[in-house]
Parts: structure tokens; sequence; C-alpha cells
């Protein structure tokens, strides 16, 4: 039998001071980076414009293209190759009202005017500035009600605060993830918003993983304090979390490397979110919970028993809405 | 065997040769590959086609509703003989009737109340005394914004019917108050034909010249003393003179004698110089008035109006009925461009103008490139899965392949149910639905194996490991479900795609990794009665 991880004492919620002074400073620097680019570098989906993928039969001159570009009247537009290929994309800024689609033409007749019959058209989107708004208007709003789904889920299968922070958790996943798009100007597009919702569904698995064997745990051993139970629980789950996180990042990994060129954003943001996700899971959620608790201790002697949403109608404590903001 | 793993063993088999049958032969009884095609749906960026999103600009049917009362408003004071001193439309959806004669406001208020009950009079008092401002009901012009939409929808099909083009979608879009269509076209790839059918308003109206030609719009009106009077209006024509630059101009009433509405049909056919041109003819209705209007004018002329533009004015030489012919003009039009118009012309004309928000069109080897990508990345991942299950759990990583396979196989057979199309975010989502399988069956796996260590024996290390496991399934599943969910009601094209493969893919799997995997595990302890291990 192979057997990679077993019997593993790792005190993980000991070292919850070094992860959450981590987690904070990547998601600093990615608001640092954030704020000194101004905005992301939203696809055309989000901002308007046109975006044409042309295939072309030699290999063109990316200078040329350019140059036929900008004395046609696309001045703004940035072609792009595509690597192993000869493909270009070649995105037109700015979308008219009127017909969010003019800037296809105008790409389409400066190409001919140096490259007649030497190219086809793969694809070409457009999107009007006032549907750019709207698509990224609607997929904050999808994100937000998504999470508040989960939180109030998880909240009812267990306790409010172990929703809070699992859905503090992924909260900090799609802030880094969206950091480190920031940092590496990578493009954001509406199959982005799709992974990080994805990512989202990862990382709360896991974390609901975790809460679900310390849940088991608390249960059978009610003599210990939390924070062994809590350590206990991810070192038993530890195994399953590597090898799902390992065995997903392998099918996302296929993704990234044979999925063409439109899923690679996509795969992009699930290779990192799946990392970001496993480790918040461990480092970022639990000793949320634990820290809590341990604040509430103070003031009610007795710790927090996690338990199904039939036992845990006792009242609510009063300082939680104190507390939950500041852990948020 | 036991009876109850021999149901459970049935059941799987069942609902696998259902999907199978699904996805492969229905409706008939042998599979084919045509059959797959047909079952299995691809979306626009697989198969290549047009997707696009149109506003309709519902402003200028409130416009046109608005005019129009104003014209039957001023017709029936005329009959009424009550005098006013103007009448002109002052917003999208209001006019004002300026300076009636004061002695008549109660017949002027019954006129309106007995014939204009879609009106609100909203005030009384303006600049000159006795002038009545008019607005449009709420509710009603709501109705007509609605009503325009629905009419856009319809012209547009029937324009796009007319192209041949098969299983096109063409529906209401987005929120209400939105006023957006979506098109989807598959299989076609030259957007610009494709709107310069749908967009084209092709409005006809035939209007009697006043006066004409003019070299411009300023000489028209010098020959009225330089304001044109309200009832007729400048208009320019696509004929001009030899080789001059300049357009010509015509006076013409601004009252159609006959418009599109009056058509029965429209045909491409020949001008007398045999270039392309149009031909029409009336209905009953039409042809009543276009033989009055003729009869009447013998000897003046007749401006044949298109979108606002005059196409010819032939003189009338006699009373004509029910025909006509649209020309192109000097130029003429081009054979494509005749048949387009006749198109149009027979398929009604557009309620509104339209917008277009959004576009995309994807070329068929795109398509077939992503299919590849994607089909490509798919078995990549399942095969790396498979190999590592089954070194790492041995003969229990055939259990997990079987439940993977499986759960695949539902996914397709309920996609193909419930005609959802495949689309490239779509398959991300199958990839996804390959990684849960893994996750739910690592899960289980690991909680055997700890099982297994704390010295059950494998039967019962399995029961306990399903029963405990399930829980924390339904748990994530449920969760993933809530925001697949969400994604799918909040989200737009691509994320829709990919929330409908996630949901189908997870509650698949919450039958493959629960219910037939341990099937499965129940089956094989139960053939060796004896068995103490577990190839784990």
């Amino acid at each position: 039998m192979i057997e990679l991880f077993r019997d593993i004492k790792v005190d993980w919620l000991g070292k919850r001071k070094i992860f959450l002074a981590i987690s904070g400073a990547v998601m600093l620097l990615g608001l640092v980076s954030l704020i000194a680019k101004r905005s992301f570098n939203y696809g055309v989906d989000f901002k308007g414009g046109t975006i044409v993928q042309v295939r072309f039969k030699q290999k063109p001159d990316i200078e040329k293209i350019r140059q036929l570009l900008r004395e046609n009247g696309a001045q703004d537009s940035q072609p792009q190759e595509i690597a192993g290929r000869n493909d270009v994309l070649i995105e037109f800024q700015g979308a008219k009202e009127e017909d969010a689609s003019a800037g296809r033409g105008v790409i389409i007749n400066a190409l001919n005017k140096g490259f007649p019959d030497q190219f086809e058209v793969l694809s070409a989107q457009s999107i009007g500035p006032k549907v750019g708004d709207d698509l990224k208007r609607q997929a904050v709003f999808a994100t937000l009600y998504a999470l508040g789904g989960i939180l109030v889920y998880i909240a009812f299968r267990f306790e409010w605060i172990y929703g809070a922070a699992a859905v503090f958790a992924v909260f900090h996943d799609t802030l880094v993830t969206l950091g480190l798009f920031s940092i590496f100007n990578r493009e954001i597009n509406l199959t982005v918003i799709a992974a990080l919702l994805t990512l989202v569904g990862y990382s709360v698995n896991d974390t609901i993983v975790v809460f679900d064997r310390v849940r088991e745990n608390l249960k059978i051993r009610r003599r210990d304090d939390l924070e062994t139970i809590m350590n206990d629980s991810i070192n038993q789950t530890l195994s399953r979390t590597i090898l799902t996180s390992g065995l997903t990042f392998l099918t996302v990994l296929a993704l990234f490397i044979f999925g063409g060129e439109i899923i690679s954003h996509f795969a992009f943001a699930m290779v990192v979110g799946i990392i970001v996700g496993t480790y918040s899971s461990i480092a970022i959620a639990a000793p949320l919970v634990l820290v809590y608790t341990n604040i509430r201790g103070r003031a009610l002697p007795q710790p927090a028993a996690p338990a199904r949403a039939a036992v845990s109608k006792g009242p609510r404590p009063k300082r939680a809405k104190d507390v939950a903001p500041k852990a948020g | 065997m036991n009876k109850r793993i021999l149901r459970r063993l049935l059941i799987t088999l069942a609902v696998t040769l259902l999907c199978i049958w699904r996805v492969t032969a229905y409706p008939g009884l042998v599979p084919s590959k045509q059959r797959v095609l047909d079952n299995v749906k691809l979306g626009l960026d697989l198969r290549g086609g047009i997707h696009m999103v149109l506003q309709v600009v519902t402003d200028d049917a409130i416009r046109a509703q608005t005019d129009q009362t104003i014209d039957s408003l001023r017709q029936e004071l005329n009959k009424r003989n009550i005098v006013f001193r103007q009448i002109a439309r002052t917003q999208t959806n209001t006019f004002q009737v300026v300076g009636v004669d004061p002695n008549k406001d109660s017949e002027f208020r019954a006129a309106l109340n007995e014939r204009f009950t879609e009106w609100d009079l909203i005030s009384t008092g303006g600049e000159v005394p006795n002038t009545y401002t008019i607005r449009l009901k709420p509710a009603q012009e709501q109705a007509y914004r609605t009503q325009s939409v629905d009419q856009a929808i319809q012209t547009i099909r029937n324009r796009i019917d007319q192209l041949g083009v098969g299983e096109v979608v063409i529906q209401k879009h987005g929120g209400p108050g939105e006023n957006e269509i979506l098109v989807q076209l598959p299989g076609v790839s030259d957007p610009a034909r494709v709107k310069s059918i749908m967009q084209s308003t092709a409005q006809l109206e035939l209007k009697l010249v006043d006066s004409g030609p003019y070299p411009s719009q300023a000489a028209a009106a010098q020959n009225y003393g330089g304001v044109i009077p309200g009832n007729l209006e400048v208009l320019p024509s696509v004929e001009r003179d030899g080789g001059s630059s300049e357009g010509t101009y015509y006076v013409v009433q601004q009252v159609a004698s006959i418009t599109g509405r009056d058509l029965k049909g429209a045909y491409p056919s020949r001008d007398e110089n045999g270039r392309p041109a149009v031909s029409f003819n009336l209905n009953a209705d039409g042809a009543q008035r276009f033989g009055r209007v003729t009869g009447e004018n013998i000897g003046k002329m007749l401006a044949i109006v298109l979108d606002k533009r005059i196409q010819s004015a032939p003189r009338i030489n006699g009373r004509i009925t029910d025909s006509g012919i649209i020309t192109g003009g000097a130029s003429g039009f081009s054979p494509q461009a005749a048949q387009d118009l006749a198109l149009v012309l027979r398929s009604g004309a557009l309620p509104a103008s339209i917008r277009y928000q959004e576009e995309e069109v994807v070329g068929p080897t795109l398509g077939a490139d992503s299919i590849r990508a994607g089909l490509t990345a798919a078995v990549v991942a399942l095969v790396s899965v498979v190999v590592f299950m089954l070194v790492y759990y041995r003969f229990s990583g055939i259990n997990a392949t079987v439940a993977m396979l499986l759960n695949l196989i539902v996914l397709f057979g309920a996609l193909s149910y419930f005609g959802a199309a495949l689309t490239l975010p779509g398959i991300a989502g199958v990839i996804l639905t390959i990684g849960v399988g893994i996750d739910s069956n690592v899960l289980i796996f690991e909680r055997i194996r700890e099982e297994l260590r704390a010295g059950k024996t494998a039967l019962s290390a399995v029961i306990t490991s399903f029963s405990r496991v399930f829980v924390t399934l339904v748990d994530t599943h449920l969760a993933a479900l809530i925001s697949a969910m969400f994604l799918f009601l909040f989200g737009t094209g691509p994320v829709k795609g990919f929330a409908v493969t996630l949901f189908i893919g997870l509650v698949s799997n919450m039958f493959t990794a629960v219910f037939v995997s341990r099937t499965l595990f129940e089956w094989t302890l139960n053939r060796h009665q004896r068995a103490q291990t577990l190839s784990i």
C-alpha cells in the first residue's frame, strides 16, 4: 500500500499568527498593485470593444499588422501573436453605443489592405460599453449572492462563526487571486469570473471537509480543547486534502496546457485558486474559528460546541456582531 | 448474492444504459454517430456561428405613436371645427395643442375623451393661453414599448427565417425595461449581411410631390418664402442629376398616401432599363386608396420613399391601383440588394431602430480547434487521474474509475435530456466534474484506510466510512450546488453554460460516488464471503 501521508502531527493552529500575517501581506501586495495600476486589466467583455482572432496563411509580420492598423483608423488596437500558431489577436478599444461591432469592420478592412486573401477571421467578439458595465456588475453580484448562499448554508449546518470563517476564507482566496491577476497584469474576463466562482466552490469544499471532521471529533472527544481537536482534524484530513488538490491541480493543469488560448485565463485562475484555496482552508478558516472562540471563551466559560442546526438553537452570543467584522 | 446489492446493481445498470441510449440512439434504438451529434447539442463557440444582443430603441416607437396621434387629433379637430393655432410634439410621449379657441374648451375635452382614451391631459396652461399638454398614459407607454420589442422580434424572425438558417434563437434578453433581443445563428459567419437584413427599417412610403426637384434644401425652402409649411417636408433623393455631386431634393406631403403597412407582397424584378429593382403590390385597402390618390393627381409626381430617401419620383400618368416598382436610382441596385430589400419589405417594418450591444462571431475553424483542445484536455485529465488512482489505491482504484466514467455518462445523458448545449466553458465544467468525482472518491478511500488502521474489518470499515463521509459529501455538494445555482441565475452566456454542466455534474456525482461506489464495494466484499482484506 502506498501511503504518502500517515500520522502527521503538525501544529497548524500554533502557527496561526504566521499564516494570518502571510495572507495579510499577500492581500496588501495585491491591493498596492491594484492602487498603483488604478484598475484591473479587463477584457473586452468588461470594458467594451472588439477582439478579433485572425489566422494567417503564413507567419505574419506583426510590425506590418501594427502599422496597417495604425494607418487605417485603429490606433488603439494592439495585435498580439499567439505562440505556436499563425494566429493573431487584435483588440479594438472603445465601442459605439449604436453599434458595438463597428470595430470588427475597421480591423478587417485594415488587414485586407496589406494581406488580401491571406487570412481567415476565426472569431470576433464585440461588447458595447453599457453591456460591459452590466456584465461587470452582474459578475460581482453573482459572486456576492453565491457567497451569501454558502454563508447561510454553513451557518445552518454548523454554527454561524463557521459559516463566517468559511466565507472569509474564500473572500481571502478571491482577493489573493485577483491581486495576483493585477500583479501579473493578467486579463480579467468573463471566463476568469467563472474560474473565481469555481474556486469559491472548491475552497468551501475543502473548508467543509475540515469543519465536518472537527464537528465529528468534538462529539467523540469532549475533554480535548478546540485547538487540539482542530489540529488533529486538519491532520486527519490532510492526506485527502493534498491528494484531492493535487489531482484537481492535475486536471486544471491539463486544461491550462491543452485547453487552448481562450481557456488559458480560466485555467490560470484555477491553478492559482486551487493552491490558495487549499491553503486558506487550513491556514485561515480554522484559525478564525479558534480566534473567535477564544475571545468569546473569555466572556463565556463554555467553548462553542458545534452542533447540528437542530441542537444549536441556543441564544446567540450578543458579541457576535462586534467580533465578526473585526475578524473579517 | 444479497438481494439488496442485486437491486442496487440493477438500478446502476439501468441508469447507465438509459443514459447511453439517450445520448447515442434517442429517439430510435440503434446507436449511430449521427444520433450522437443530434443529441449532444454544441454551443455556438464550438460549432461556429453568430451571437448578438440587440437593443430596441423603443423611444422610436413611442415617438411614432405620438406623431400618429397628433395626426389623428388634427383631423378630428378639423372635423369638429375646433380652431387651434398649432399642434406639435414636445417630448417622445408628450405633445401640445397651442392656442385652442377658448369657447371650444369643453368640445376639445370631449373630443379627447371620446377618441383618445390612451392619453392624459396633464396641463392646460402655457406661454400661449389655452395650450393643452397631452401625455401618453404610463401603463400604455409601457405596453407600447413591450409591444415594439415583440414586434421587432417577430420582424427579425421573419427576416432571418428567409435566410434559411436552422436552429435559430431569437428571444427576449435581459431584465424588464432592457428591451433587449438575443439572436443566435449557428453556422453563419457573415455578420455584415445578417445585420443589413436585420436592421434595415425598410420603411416604404408613397408621398405626393408638391414641388421639385431642387439642387439643395435651401433652394427648396426659398420657394416657400424661407419656411416649409407644416404639412410638407423636404426629402433627399438618391437620384442624381447627371454628373453633379449634389443630391436633389423634393418637397413632398408629410402624410404618406400609402405606407409599408398596405403592402401585400414584394419581389425582385427589373426596371425599364433592365436593372435590378423591386416590385410590390398592395392589399385591397391600400389599392383602393392608391387608386383614389393616383386618379385625383394625374400629371403630378409621386415620390417612392424608402427610409426617408426618395428612390424615384415618377409622374402619375393614369390611375394605378395595386402595384408599383422601386428602382435603385441612377446607379441601380445590386442583384443581392434588390433581393434583400424585397425580403425586408415582405417581412414588415421594424417598429424602432436597433442598437448592437454585443456581437460574437465564431468561424467554423476555431470551433473545431476548440473542440479538439477541450477533448484533449479532458482525455489527458481523465487518463492521468485514472492512472494515479489505480497505482495509489490498487483494486479500489478500479472502483473509482468506474464511478468516474459513469459520472460522465450520466452527465452527458442529462445534458442531452435537458437539451442543454455544450459550450467551451461547459467543457471546463465537465473537467471540474472529474475533479469533484476524484475528491469524493479520495475522501471515502482515505476514510476507509483510516478505519482499517483502527482495526475494523473490511466490511465494517466500508460501511462506517460511507455513512460518515456521506454527511461531508452532502455538505460539500450542497454548498457547491448553491453557488452553481447562483451562477446559473445571475450569470450570462459563458458563465451560464459552465454552471449548467457543473450543476448536473454535481448531482450525478452524488449518485455515482455514494450510491454506485458503495454498491461496488459491498458487491466485491460479498463475493469473497470472508474477505477480511480490501485492496485499497
